[in-house]
């Protein structure tokens, strides 16, 4: 196997600190199977930054005790903290106002609670919700749950054959009057990044919300809610170099003045008699029970080290190496890629199909190699099933990834070729 | 590595047995590995007294799951529907011959279970072993 390190010499963007970096998430020190770790599935969970880490250690070492409960010292520094680390989140989102902000645990979770509040108060028998094709299930199913539980109809916008979302498709179902319009920020499979704000216009325009899935996109792209236009936007914090068991949903404050509680109990109400209970306002009306504070405060070291970075060279490093990415496994014989070409409407992941391999025994071969990548549908089948395949093998990437890791999952997929004989 | 993909099992992934969809089947059943979509639909010809005659089978999946059915196609003859279902993981482990990880196991008995729920005519259980992320898996790092 011929390593490609003449490919490799062409330095990164000057400026971006790749050291600095790489030296902030201690994981990548290891070795896997006998070779340094190539971690290249961030895009299912990545890294854990040691800003974020250290954050969580503090707190529960010295600050651990419920939050907006007693008069004590530790409670008021923990609600301090959790509190603070909700006004961080939205301000790395551009969030006017942090009440805006709620904690749950995942992106998922975030949807789940737009479809179960909002949803079954605004959406009813023969009313319409439009998903894309290229959602993760997360942005799927618990549409799938709500349509079938009040008799709502499900349409797909459909997305061209190089993966970018057909506008001209979302405009003709525009044209029936949808309520709400879901859709991925980044594409997890694709790494399309679809055009939001016009998205948002157009559906605006015909009398629908937007809900963004922003899970992929928030580790790596500037955003601004505002400006964006969408009136829901989920994300969640392992794929953003924090925790597992914390996610945030934003949505527009007088959306969720409107939208009846989520889960009932404790946190969430305003008073609780015999006969009924009256709910507290936005954000602790949808937090009910005690929260993931110490994950909390590590979401928001997380973006605080991210916003230290810089989210514009976060995105320029994510599309150089992207980029890099595309035209290295182009060269591998039989791989197909799927998404579009590099540029302005793509970032990570790189996605693509070995002819004659699985994509679980190209993931295998990769690992022995110390490469990590995923293999799988990536929670996306209807998207599988647009592509016309049952899986694929993906390489997503973080703030850390290097062009020296882009070659030796090359050299890898070369040695997957060789080990079946291709 | 080369242990996982030896030569036979890499025989069986590039020209699996039995494979296709027959003509005549008395019972059939398709089920995927919900983990990462393999798909398997497997095909059984019963004789007069209602043994396996011929077991087939087609569908997407990877190296481990397609050598594993397609090994296990041709070990069924003669065999009753109530011996399908007795059939115990170890069953198709040992045709493999390899050590596997806890979470290709599931690659592997994907055939083994699409079997014995056409043998039931209903899904059937996977057949115990370690789940994706056991702590006794991950112990072994």
């Amino acid at each position: 196997m011929e390593p490609a390190a003449t490919q490799s010499a062409a330095p990164s963007s000057a400026a971006y600190p790749i050291d600095k970096v790489r030296a902030s998430f201690p994981a990548l020190e290891r070795q896997v199977n006998g070779n340094p770790l190539a971690y290249l599935d961030s895009g299912a969970s990545s890294q854990r930054v040691l800003a974020s880490i250290q954050a969580v250690d503090r707190y529960e070492r010295r600050h651990h005790s419920n939050v907006h409960r007693g008069a004590h010292t530790m409670s008021a520094e923990a609600t301090a903290a959790y509190e603070g680390a909700r006004a961080t989140v939205a301000d790395h989102i551009g969030a006017s106002d942090r009440r805006e902000l709620i904690f749950v645990r995942n992106a998922t979770e975030a949807i789940n609670l737009v479809a179960r509040s909002w949803g079954a108060a605004n959406i009813g028998a023969g009313d319409r919700i439009v998903l894309t094709e290229m959602e993760h299930h997360s942005n799927i199913v618990p549409w799938q749950l709500l349509a079938e539980a009040v008799g709502a109809e499900i349409d797909w916008a459909p997305i061209t054959d190089e993966g970018l979302l057909d506008t001209d498709g979302l405009a003709r179902l525009l044209e029936r009057g949808p309520k709400l319009v879901c859709v991925a920020h980044v594409s997890n499979v694709l790494g399309t990044l679809n055009p939001l704000s016009e998205i948002s216009g157009m559906a605006h325009q015909a009398g629908a919300l937007v809900l963004a899935d922003g899970a992929q996109a928030a580790p790596k792209l500037p955003v601004d809610v505002g400006e964006l236009g969408v009136d829901f936007y989920a994300l969640t914090g392992h794929k953003a170099y924090g925790p597992t068991g914390i996610g945030a949903l934003w949505a527009r404050l007088d959306l969720l003045r409107e939208m009846p509680p989520f889960l009932g109990g404790g946190s969430m109400i305003r008073r609780v008699s015999r006969d009924g209970t009256t709910f507290a306002d936005a954000p602790a009306r949808f937090e009910a029970g005690t929260p993931a504070i110490a994950q909390a405060i590590g979401l928001a070291a997380a973006f605080r080290w991210l916003d230290g970075l810089g989210m514009e060279a976060a995105l320029a490093h994510e599309r150089e190496i992207a980029d890099y990415a595309l035209e290295r496994v182009g060269e591998v014989p039989g791989l197909r890629v799927f998404g579009p070409p590099g540029g302005p409407e793509r970032t990570g992941p790189v996605s693509f199909e070995l002819e004659g391999v699985h994509a679980h025994d190209v993931a295998e071969i990769l690992d022995r190699h110390g490469v990590a990548v995923r293999a799988g549908h990536h929670c996306a089948q209807p998207l599988m099933d647009r592509l016309g395949v049952a899986a694929t093998t993906r390489a997503s990437f973080g703030v850390y990834t290097t062009r020296e890791e882009i070659d030796r999952l090359v050299d890898g997929l070369l040695d997957v070729r060789r080990v079946f004989g291709l | 590595m080369d242990e996982l993909y030896r030569e036979n099992i890499l025989e069986h992934y590039k020209r699996p047995r039995n494979f296709g969809r027959p003509d005549e089947f008395d019972l059939e059943y398709e089920d995927v590995n919900p983990f990462c979509g393999d798909e398997q639909h497997v095909f059984i010809r019963l004789d007069e007294e209602g043994r396996v005659a011929q077991v087939s089978f087609e569908g997407k999946g990877c190296a481990i799951s397609t050598a594993a059915t397609s090994m296990l196609t041709e070990e069924l003859e003669g065999k009753s529907r109530e011996e399908l279902l007795r059939l115990p993981k170890e069953f198709v482990l040992d045709l493999l011959g390899i050590d596997i990880s806890a979470t290709r196991t599931k690659c592997a008995l994907l055939g083994l279970k699409v079997v014995k729920s056409a043998a039931l005519g209903d899904a059937a259980d996977w057949e115990t072993e370690g789940l994706p992320g056991d702590p006794a898996e991950a112990e072994r790092i």
